[in-house]
């Protein structure tokens, strides 16, 4: 058996391990908002998965021409750019999706998890790692978007991807939509059972807690 | 609708981080002290407050579907470029405000500390006017619009980060402990918040 090459665990450690957004609070943003149903959370996944990818290949390219003082803007302009040109290609082929996802797409621009991996990893490297890293961050992203919006999609309405999965009790069947997952609540309350699921089950990722009880000496009561 | 009620629907009903996801990443990260809570909800409340106008002056006056006709171009349509422009005018209303801050009111420039160069990529501020363009509002619905979101973040934020104070001491299961509490509770937020929809749909 071989070592993984490093490249492969760029690609597999922001998976679970470092998910960027249940481990680094990163693009939650846009992640929560979008999960309603399956589909829009799936275009949603991609887009910024594509996204993240071309700006770190090109960031990375031009990463010993930009000027220091001016990087952030330079970031986020080429960012914008890459956006704008989804959000066409979006509105173009995938017009229904396009106007669910209203202006969640545009606010890629923004998403904290693009602008922080290129600025903590397309800025000191190579192209084709950043890439790399770049895909495995935003496949990380995708899998948390794509578990939550199934999750809400199966239980709120009974389908994924609009297909009736569980047959309702209003067309003689025996499951009952539950309204607060379509609601804003029900996203941060399974995203937060999410993270408490993989902190239990890799201990390492919990957050060491901020007050410890004094100690009582042995022998005092 | 009148102002007031767009205030009112822009600060609770369609509250950003607990109704619409937006912002989320500087709300949680910064919730932990509710000192530097009222000092980011202070500068939300400023930059949404400059930037949505501003952004709707920008948009009316160039970038709409036959804005340039004063400048005899009726036909051109720069709509696509909104995102870059607000972008750029929200990046350079930040810096603005820190350098007048910095030079004229050096106490409250310290009070807002490291937020103000945050807020350049904050979802919430971007949102603000990307929403302002979908609904097309006026230049005071604009102001209105922003000044009523930038209260709602500041609101949440601040009750977010009393109750996390008082939590500190709480004895949590390991892997809940920091921002798996933190969601639950801004789920049980949201709860409450969404309770505004159905006064507001009466």
């Amino acid at each position: 058996m071989t070592a993984p090459s490093p490249l492969w665990s760029t690609l597999t450690q922001p998976l679970i391990r470092q998910n960027p957004v249940t481990l680094q609070i990163l693009g939650i943003c846009s992640a929560l908002a979008v999960t309603t149903q399956l589909p829009t959370a799936l275009t949603m996944a991609g887009s910024l998965t594509i996204v993240l990818a071309l700006s770190a290949g090109i960031i990375s390219l031009i990463r010993r021409h930009i000027p220091d003082a001016i990087r952030l803007i330079v970031q986020i302009v080429i960012v914008a750019s890459l956006v704008i040109v989804i959000d066409q290609l979006l509105q173009a082929y995938l017009f229904e999706i396009s106007q669910s996802l209203s202006v969640f797409v545009s606010l890629i621009t923004t998403n904290c998890l693009v602008l922080g991996r290129t600025e903590s990893f397309a800025r000191h490297n190579p192209p084709l790692p950043s890439m790399i890293d770049a895909l495995g961050n935003g496949l990380g992203y995708s899998l948390v978007l794509i578990a939550i919006g199934a999750v809400r999609e199966l239980f709120g309405a009974g389908t994924l991807l609009g297909y009736q999965v569980l047959p309702l009790a209003e067309q003689g069947g025996w499951f009952t939509p539950l309204a607060l997952m379509m609601l804003a609540p029900s996203a941060f309350f399974l995203l937060g059972g999410l993270v408490w699921a993989i902190r239990t089950v890799r201990p390492e990722q919990a957050e060491p807690p901020e007050f410890a009880a004094p100690q009582i000496p042995e022998g005092m009561e | 609708m009148s102002l007031w009620d767009l205030f009112l629907s822009a600060a609770f009903v369609e509250n950003l981080p607990l109704t619409l996801f937006l912002g989320l990443c500087t709300f949680l990260a910064l919730s932990k002290r509710p000192e530097t809570a009222v000092g980011l909800g202070i500068a939300m409340i400023a930059v949404m407050g400059v930037t949505v106008p501003l952004n709707q002056l920008v948009y009316s006056a160039l970038l709409a579907p036959g804005a340039l006709a004063w400048a005899g171009y009726p036909e051109i349509d720069l709509s696509y470029l909104a995102l870059l422009a607000f972008i750029g005018v929200i990046a350079a209303v930040v810096q603005l405000l820190e350098m007048l801050l910095d030079r004229f009111l050096p106490g409250v420039h310290a009070a807002f500390g490291v937020f103000l160069p945050l807020l350049t990529v904050q979802c919430a501020i971007l949102a603000g006017s990307l929403f302002m363009v979908e609904r097309s509002y006026t230049l005071t619905e604009g102001l209105v619009f922003g000044l009523g979101g930038g209260t709602g973040f500041a609101l949440a934020v601040t009750m977010l980060s009393a109750i996390r104070a008082r939590l500190a001491y709480a004895d949590l299961p390991a892997g809940l402990r920091g921002l798996g509490i933190t969601f639950i509770l801004a789920g049980l937020m949201s709860l409450g918040f969404s309770s505004f929809a159905q006064m507001a749909a009466q």
